[in-house]
């Protein structure tokens, strides 16, 4: 079975942006010609996908997200979360290991794996803890993960807290070539805090999480890839401080990148209304300030990546006193439509926008992804003009939990497709 | 003037107009308190639940008699005694309350934003008698009620507010009220109990308690609350007396007449020593009097007044 893709923009940026036809053979890219280049081989078993006036770009890889299985189902299960990340334009995602039980061992990823290979929908990449249950005081068989499949480790949901066991996981994984994701917060300063400390928690009486609480892990663990020499990618960045110090990092030479998620470039603190629990997360929304500077991150190469986030919570879970109810929303069939938002902004262009969503991840994880001959048919089609409203109740994913209900969006992904084969076709009425 | 508001959740959502007829109302209810038989029947046949999930003496005891002086049915439920223990959440629980029909809802909950999320799906009247560290708007309208009794006016005087401003729902709810009523708030404490952004309240922050207290109109001492030590908030109550306590020589850089108040319960040689908390310029006793008032005005007010005048 062949694909042809013709009429697109084919946009892989710092590589090639111009009116091609791709053709899928199998599993892999075939061919990259011009629209007149003849189709070699035989016509007969060749599937033509029109797709003038839509942009083709490499798949796109969401490095964060919660897709709760093993032992959340009722959250969102590998498949329904592959499924909604497909719909969302992404061909692949890393799934964060804070599950029950946490994925700090191999018979974990490999159920993950196993999960993932079943269902119909974006790659998995799991991702490891770093500590044993992410308990944060011995470090994990990072190496036996590795050998099972996972990319990255993390704990995210809680920082290592200890220096000590951060710069031993560094320099452990180090010799295993994957990066240590870093969920940065001071427990302490967080204390009970639920949503950004500024005006607008003042006056809600809702106590604050200080910029401090993300920026002083973010410092610590800057100091101790320096030490390692060890890759360090920075998890949802949400506030000015920390940008800047990862930019003064970059500059200096240290191996730190991060990411930054679309709520934090779209929305503030002060969005935060009645007590709304869909506008709670961690790190919290900020201010206008820090927004700006998320922006400005994006905008000058300091953030690399955006990531969703996505974290999927049942409705019991939300609808309850602000600071009882939980943390997170979810992000996969949104982000790529607020994302867009950075470009009819004019902000970024779309080819900047692109690097950060699929570019800059795969070289994160070790993945070359450009469009050539040979390399995996994972490939996203944008339709850039689509107007839409985001609706929760279309989602695929289980949750509802999003802050973006009946925001008029343009842009969505049309179609996705992962190893030669569509996992999402949007039907056209 | 019409009272329309179906809740009293807090201070922001009212209007100086509504501020004055609550006050106005509740001065009319302040005569009852003073009659022999201290009882009218406006609100006969009401039923009124006193849904506390925090403990509290002093103000459950004031919305349940200023229930009583109206005649109406009340009923409290406490944390212990309720579904809250067994796992229930929140709205489940309002909503079983709901089902037995009574015309108002008084609660206080530790959470911020618990009566607002209570408002929004019950179709009775919530009153809001604290909730988190959010608001407390009986006890800002009885401050207020009480001041105006003895100034006369709101508007114009300088009131100073000391203590645990972050960590305060009444403070909130004061500064929000006084301020709308045309009032002068200043606050101080330690760097630690002052909230960012807390000024967009409606406050100015003093660097010192002396320039809080000079020429006050009114000093309004907070509590400080011993349980909130783990939050670091400061060293020893020693230090925060010859700080931050009220003692007469602070009380001396004010106006002659400055009143002194205090939400209460009092630490007495903390937040404020004991000569300042029963000298004759404190109304601290007057609060307390005022508040079942005040309790009686709102009750009358959301499910007895003119709110329902149509189908009375």
């Amino acid at each position: 079975m062949r694909t042809l893709i013709k009429g697109a923009r084919v946009l892989d940026p710092g590589k090639l942006d111009g009116n091609k036809t791709v053709l899928i053979s199998g599993q892999t890219i075939e061919a990259v010609l011009d629209p007149s280049d003849p189709v070699p081989g035989n016509a007969a078993d060749l599937r033509v996908v029109d797709a003038d006036g839509l942009v083709l770009v490499p798949g796109l890889m969401d490095i964060h997200v919660h897709l709760r299985e093993p032992g959340h189902e009722y959250k969102e299960t590998i498949a329904t979360g592959a499924a909604a990340a497909a719909r969302g334009g992404f061909t692949a995602v890393c799934a964060m290991p804070n599950t029950v039980p946490v994925n700090d061992n191999a018979q974990v990823t490999r159920f993950i794996l196993e999960k993932a290979g079943a269902a119909k929908g974006a790659r998995v990449y799991p991702v490891g803890a770093v500590t044993r249950g992410s308990a944060g005081t011995q470090l994990a068989e990072i190496r036996d993960m590795r050998l099972a499949g996972v990319v990255a480790v993390s704990d995210d949901g809680r920082p290592v807290e200890n220096a000590q066991l951060m710069r031993r996981a560094l320099e452990y994984c180090d010799g295993l070539f994957i990066p240590v994701f870093v969920h940065a917060e001071d427990l302490s300063l967080v204390n009970d805090g639920a949503m950004n400390e500024g005006p607008a928690a003042t006056f809600h009486g809702i106590p604050g999480i200080p910029n401090a609480a993300e920026a002083v892990m973010v410092a610590r663990d800057i100091l101790l890839s320096r030490l390692t020499g060890a890759h360090v990618h920075f998890c949802h960045i949400s506030c000015e401080e920390s940008i800047d110090l990862i930019r003064n990092a970059k500059q200096q030479g240290v191996r730190v990148t991060c990411e930054t998620a679309p709520h934090y470039f779209t929305l503030i603190d002060e969005d935060v209304k009645g007590y709304d629990t869909r506008f709670k997360m961690n790190p919290p929304l900020r201010s206008k300030k820090d927004r700006q500077a998320v922006i400005q991150g994006l905008v000058d190469g300091t953030i690399d990546v955006i990531a969703s986030d996505h974290a999927p919570h049942s409705k019991e879970e939300k609808d309850l006193e602000f600071d009882r109810a939980a943390f997170g929303i979810v992000g996969l069939e949104t982000a790529l439509p607020l994302s867009l938002k950075l470009v009819q902004d004019k902000h970024v262009t779309l080819e900047n926008l692109i690097m950060k969503m699929a570019k800059h991840p795969a070289r994160i994880l070790g993945i070359n992804n450009d469009i050539i001959p040979g390399n995996p048919a994972d490939l996203t089609l944008i339709d850039l003009e689509d107007k839409g409203v985001i609706d929760p109740d279309r989602f695929v994913s289980k949750s509802r939990n999003t802050p973006f209900t009946g925001m008029a969006v343009q842009g969505t992904a049309v179609a996705t497709m992962v190893n030669g084969a569509f996992v999402f076709e949007r039907r056209h009425a | 003037m019409r009272f329309t508001k179906k809740d009293i959740l807090d201070i922001h959502s009212l209007d100086p107009e509504e501020i004055t007829l609550i006050l106005d109302t509740a001065m009319g209810m302040k005569e009852i308190s003073q009659r022999p038989v201290k009882k009218v029947p406006t609100l006969r046949g009401k039923t009124i639940v006193l849904f506390f999930q925090e403990p509290s003496t002093r103000t459950k005891l004031s919305f349940e008699i200023a229930a009583k002086r109206l005649s109406a049915d009340s009923v409290a439920i406490a944390k212990a005694g309720s579904s809250m223990t067994k796992g229930e959440t929140l709205i489940d629980t309002v909503k079983n309350l709901e089902a037995m029909r009574p015309d108002v809802i008084v609660m206080r909950h530790g959470s911020s934003g618990a009566a607002y999320l209570v408002a929004n799906r019950v179709d009775c009247s919530v009153i809001n008698a604290g909730d988190g560290i959010h608001a407390h708007p009986s006890q800002a309208l009885l401050d207020m009620m009480s001041v105006r009794e003895k100034k006369g006016h709101l508007s114009g005087l300088k009131l100073a507010m000391i203590g645990d401003i972050a960590h305060s729902r009444v403070a909130r709810s004061d500064i929000a009220g006084f301020s709308k009523m045309g009032a002068q708030v200043w606050v101080c404490a330690p760097r630690t109990m002052i909230p960012a952004g807390i000024e967009a309240l409606g406050c100015t922050v003093a660097l010192t308690m002396e320039a809080c207290v000079a020429d006050a109109d009114v000093i309004m001492m907070l509590r400080i609350q011993k349980e909130r030590m783990n939050d670091i908030l400061f060293s020893t109550e020693r230090e925060y007396a010859g700080w931050f306590g009220l003692n007469r020589d602070r009380v001396a850089l004010a106006k002659k007449d400055v009143t002194i108040m205090h939400p209460g319960p009092m630490n007495r040689g903390v937040e404020i020593s004991s000569d300042v908390a029963d000298a004759g310029y404190s109304i601290i006793l007057d609060q307390v009097t005022n508040g079942v008032a005040l309790r009686m005005a709102l009750y009358y007010l959301v499910a007895g007044g003119s709110r329902h005048a149509d189908t009375d």
